[in-house]
């Protein structure tokens, strides 16, 4: 059970929204947006977090959009990662929903929650991130359109009041080829060592990593250097290795070193898929 | 705008009835269908969505109930094993394949199967139904019994397409 | 231990091996956190009701700890949601009673978190092991030195009973002469251990197994016939010094034979099936005795409903071990009647049921199952009783049968169960008889306490032996690995119920591979477990396990009620074992610390020392 009070507000519009959080903080609390919830949930029980009121943001219907229109795919933030994987919209995303948590797990999640809460994989963010996605937010300044990667470097920049309104996916991504895999220690369903989505566009591979380091990332440096077709798959591979923007993370689930060997081999295997047509 | 703020009475749409229950907004699902409607069939094994013993159905879709609040779930159709009424096909199918030991988590399993023959109502590819059950953990049995049982549930469904 | 004259043995081993082994500590994990409710009535008398397996010893410490008569403490246990050994130490049965003496008898009800129950709670211990194990030239062992520490944690909890159970089983099931074994308990800064699924037999046969396979290669002998060769057998002692006989034994040659068969052996080498990747399979030999107190007790009693059916009533727990299942099952034998007809009380209630020492050790089918069979013949003998006098006759004359009781030299005349066990009223009204109540009390004996010098001494009434092969497929590049089948043949003594022995051995080998595979508790510096929690520590799902094949042999335990042996725990002894060896064939290299994981198979080939 959650040892605390918080208040419960469940708005039908976005405004309505911003409006109870500014309520809630202005009485000098803590207001959090509630999607999912999971993470708030088992983060209250443990003491982790004591928020004074929780925002249930699933009844705004502009959240909860899942349709394309003729230049995108236009995710709502609190889609389910069940919702997101079944509508077989977006190859790469399903997989990257797909693979998050489990089953069931998926049928609570959202894109919003996976993408904002404090847990350091935010595996949603790996097909954003490549894709040049656009994200809609709104907060107490109203409504702003930005690209994706402007207020996400590892975690979600957003302003307090701010919340993820939807996501939009440029129509090219859907169809371009792509690549996706997870690496755990050992049991499959487990944080990953090592996640990777992979996108090609123009004959140029397009690579994201979360688990790697202490937060997602997409290397403009690594592409580089794993598109230079002048050197061998290892040399590439090796010196891609090299190039992390951050020290390689390392827990319970591994050590660096071993992470880096993983990282390693399937960057190979990633480089060799493409090199024989399979991506 | 939907506001709770203490101690509130909400409805509850449980097991095709409703109920009238007394929650704080911070109680989880688990701890009211338990404490308040002594429907103990969800088991608190973990509290953290990690073992699934707490699952239950949630408008046909599987929900571990120890990562819902309870006011969230007004409005829904919850179902829980003691809404399968004792002799539903995922039921019968446990007991014909000896699937459950000490039976603790077997709740939890019948509602994920339950709501899997909901959403797909022929049997899928054994590694979506892998997927499906990678929710839940079993310390009792090896698996295999359960894997049985899934045939069993599915068992009609597919004789009814062979006869279409 | 000690046996024989291990040193000049050694002298005659053309091959030795010696090694050490670690095991880090592991939980339980039961499904069900542990959990117990306490009420003080008015008049004194303490109410608890635990999931426990063990409701005789939280009545027995409330009462000496508190200084409560043991008459005023009634314990209840519903149904225990897993216990593997987990919840026969009494824990919150104290705590929960002191809160509700603290507001004054209140019912109070404690339940821990999972976080909780694997911090605090008592766990699996660690063990780390020094082999020295030497066979001559025809590949036969001649001596044992072997040296165990076991990580008990930081209270003693029962870790001197595990000790004596390595020491007393230390080698293996093998024909070895000449030992030398010491088995200690440590005191750690750990989280404290207890009895978990195999009494730390799952623990030592990991290093004894892995020695022997290393042993098998140095004589360049295949690892199963190595093991047939070294099998225990008539002439062969225990290492503490019990002769060997097929009734309290069992017979490994036979179970070696069969799985070879069942799991197609092929000598365990590692098969190249395509670039980087093999397949190999492991073998391990295992077996069990017990180490209760040596007057543990057991009891049944039996009632007859006026339908002619009965209920039993004993103090065994159940826990999804189909205990009472077997129990039933014995005691429609003895009436000779369908299973259907016996009711089973599935919860125990101390007030009411025999005591049974602890639901423990897999010892229910011998222990309760003597009570139940003695209650039997109880039965048996009052029927009779009536039946002789109702019908005139001598009670030797007297059959039960099919729920009847009739004249065997006039069979078509005979009366139903259900009008002659609340006795029997004649034609003319007459009362005859006495309504029957069946009892059978138990009483362990034969057993000893261990001599101190040589440790020579028996402990349980029986062994339980067999064989287990791990059969995976490797990535040779990448050090993962999947399992894709896993074999046990036991000699059970008697499969009294196939399906439910099945799926007991099949749990425990699953267990088994989740503990070798996946699970550790790590604790840091100060002690403090670093993942008390589902989500890091792994346990296995579905999808990750192999094809699970069991086979049985039988040879009788002559003093078993129908002579079978203790199996429910066994299913997890040599799993880690065989998995090691597998895994140890398929990379070359000797895989000797759990978990078996591809970071801990990398390391090895690092050559690196795990953390």
């Amino acid at each position: 059970m959650i040892a605390f009070d918080f208040d419960y507000y469940r708005p039908a519009t976005l405004d309505d929204a911003v409006d109870a959080f500014l309520q809630a903080e202005s009485k000098g609390g803590d207001a959090l947006y509630y999607a999912g919830g999971s993470e708030i949930i088992s983060m209250s029980r443990v003491g982790s977090i004591e928020p004074s009121a929780v925002i249930d943001i699933k009844n705004i219907p502009e959240c909860s959009d899942l349709i394309i229109d003729k230049k995108h795919l236009n995710i709502g933030s609190v889609c389910t990662l069940y919702q997101i994987s079944e509508s077989n919209l977006f190859p790469l995303m399903k997989l990257s929903c797909g693979r998050i948590a489990d089953h069931t797990n998926q049928c609570r999640i959202t894109l919003g929650g996976n993408l904002c809460g404090s847990i350091i994989y935010r595996e949603t963010s790996l097909p954003l991130l490549l894709s040049d996605a656009h994200i809609t937010l709104y907060g107490k300044d109203g409504k702003r359109k930005v690209p994706f990667d402007s207020v996400f470097n590892g975690r979600m920049q957003l302003s307090s009041s701010e919340m993820i309104v939807k996501i939009h996916i440029p129509i090219w991504a859907l169809s371009a080829p792509y690549f996706h895999i997870k690496k755990t220690a050992n049991e499959k369903i487990d944080y990953p060592l090592i996640s990777i989505a992979a996108i090609i566009k123009g004959d140029y591979i397009r690579i994201a990593f979360s688990g790697v380091c202490s937060f997602p990332f997409r290397s403009k440096k690594i592409e580089k250097v794993l598109n230079d077709r002048s050197n061998s798959i290892k040399n590439r591979a090796r010196r891609a290795i090299s190039l992390l923007p951050d020290e390689v993370h390392s827990d319970g689930e591994s050590s660096g070193e071993y992470r880096l060997f993983v990282l390693e081999n399937t960057l190979l295997e990633i480089l060799k898929r493409w090199e024989n047509g399979r991506i | 705008m939907v506001e709770y703020r203490g101690k509130s009475i909400i409805s509850l749409n449980v097991n095709g009835e409703m109920h009238e229950v007394t929650v704080r907004p911070s109680d989880t699902l688990l701890d009211v269908l338990r404490e308040q409607l002594g429907l103990t069939s969800a088991k608190p094994g973990c509290l953290n969505g990690d073992c699934g013993a707490c699952t239950i159905a949630v408008d046909g879709l599987p929900m571990k109930s120890c990562l819902m609040l309870a006011v969230e779930a007004q409005g829904h159709e919850i179902l829980t094993v003691e809404g399968l009424g004792g002799m539903d096909k995922v039921q019968k199918a446990f007991v014909d394949a000896n699937a459950f030991q000490c039976g603790y988590c077997t709740s939890g399993f019948l509602m994920v199967l339950h709501a899997l023959r909901t959403q797909k109502p022929i049997m899928p590819a054994e590694i979506e139904v892998e997927e499906w059950l990678q929710s839940n953990i079993c310390r009792c049995t090896s698996y295999q019994e359960i894997r049985s049982a899934v045939k069993l549930m599915y068992d009609d469904t597919l004789s009814n397409k062979a006869n279409q | 231990m000690r046996k024989g004259d291990v040193d000049n043995a050694f002298k005659r081993c053309t091959s030795i091996v010696e090694q050490r082994f670690f095991l880090p500590p592991s939980d339980h994990l039961a499904m069900e956190v542990r959990t117990a409710r306490a009420q003080i009535l008015s008049d004194g008398n303490v109410l608890i009701t635990t999931s426990s397996q063990a409701p005789y010893s939280v009545r027995k410490q409330l009462a000496e700890a508190f200084t409560i008569p043991a008459g005023k403490i009634q314990v209840k246990v519903p149904f225990v949601g897993g216990g593997f050994g987990g919840k026969a130490p009494v824990t919150l049965e104290i705590l929960a009673y002191l809160a509700s003496r603290s507001v004054g008898g209140k019912a109070v009800r404690l339940t821990i978190p999972r976080e909780q129950d694997m911090a605090s709670m008592p766990c699996r211990l660690g063990l780390e092991a020094l082999i020295k194990i030497g066979a001559d030239e025809n590949g036969l062992i001649q001596a044992a030195d072997l040296t165990y520490w076991l990580d008990c944690g930081a209270y003693t909890d029962i870790s001197p009973y595990m000790s004596k159970a390595i020491a007393m089983d230390c080698t293996g099931p093998y024909h070895i002469e000449n030992l030398t074994c010491d088995a200690m308990c440590v005191y750690s800064n750990h989280t404290y251990s207890t009895s978990f699924r195999g009494f730390s037999h799952e623990g030592y046969t990991f290093c004894i197994e892995r020695a022997l396979d290393m042993l098998a290669k140095k004589c360049s002998i295949d690892p199963l016939e190595f093991r047939i060769r070294n099998a225990i057998r008539e002439g062969s002692t225990t290492p503490s010094q019990v002769g060997y006989s097929p009734s309290l034994i069992g017979d490994l040659k036979k179970c070696l034979t069969q799985i070879k068969e069942l799991a197609k052996w092929d000598g365990g080498n590692a098969n190249a099936i395509k670039k980087n990747t093999v397949k190999a399979k492991g073998i391990a030999c295992f077996w069990k005795t017990e180490n209760p107190p040596t007057d543990a007790i057991s009891g049944a009693m039996i009632t007859f409903n006026p339908d002619g059916s009965v209920n039993l009533n004993t103090g065994v727990v159940e826990m999804g071990s189909n205990g009472q299942t077997h129990l039933a099952q014995m005691l429609a034998e003895k009436l000779k009647v369908d299973a259907s007809q016996v009711h089973v009380v599935t919860s125990v209630d101390t007030r009411t049921a025999p005591e049974h020492w602890k639901t423990v050790a897999s010892l229910t089918e011998h222990m309760a199952g003597h009570a139940v069979v003695r209650a039997a013949d109880d039965l048996l003998s009052q029927l009779r009783s009536n039946g002789a006098q109702a019908f005139g006759c001598a009670e030797n004359e007297i059959e039960v049968a099919n729920s009847r009781v009739f004249n065997r030299n006039k069979p078509e005349y005979y009366i139903e169960f259900k009008d002659i066990v609340q006795g029997y009223k004649s034609n003319t009204g007459e009362s005859i008889g006495e309504p029957v109540l069946g009892r059978g009390g138990f009483m362990l004996k034969g057993l000893s306490m261990l001599d101190r010098q040589t440790g020579k001494g028996q402990t349980g009434p029986e062994w339980t032996l067999g064989a287990q092969v791990v059969e995976i497929e490797a990535d040779i590049s990448t050090f993962t690995y999947r399992i894709l089948n896993a074999t046990t043949v036991i000699d059970v003594g008697k499969v009294i119920n196939p399906e439910s022995m099945t799926a007991s051995i099949m749990g425990g080998m699953s267990m088994g591979l989740s503990l070798a595979s996946r699970e550790c508790s790590t604790h840091n510096k100060n002690g403090i477990p670093n993942h008390p929690n589902l989500r890091t520590y792994k346990l296995l799902h579905i999808g990750q396990e192999p094809k699970y094949h069991v086979g049985f042999v039988e040879t009788p335990e002559e003093q078993a009620p129908y002579g079978v042996r203790g199996f429910s725990e066994h299913g997890i002894i040599g799993m880690p074992a065989a998995l090691g060896n597998a895994l140890s064939n398929a990379f070359g290299k000797q895989l000797t610390k759990l978990p078996l994981t591809p970071e801990t198979i990398w390391r090895t080939e690092q050559g690196g020392i795990n953390s």
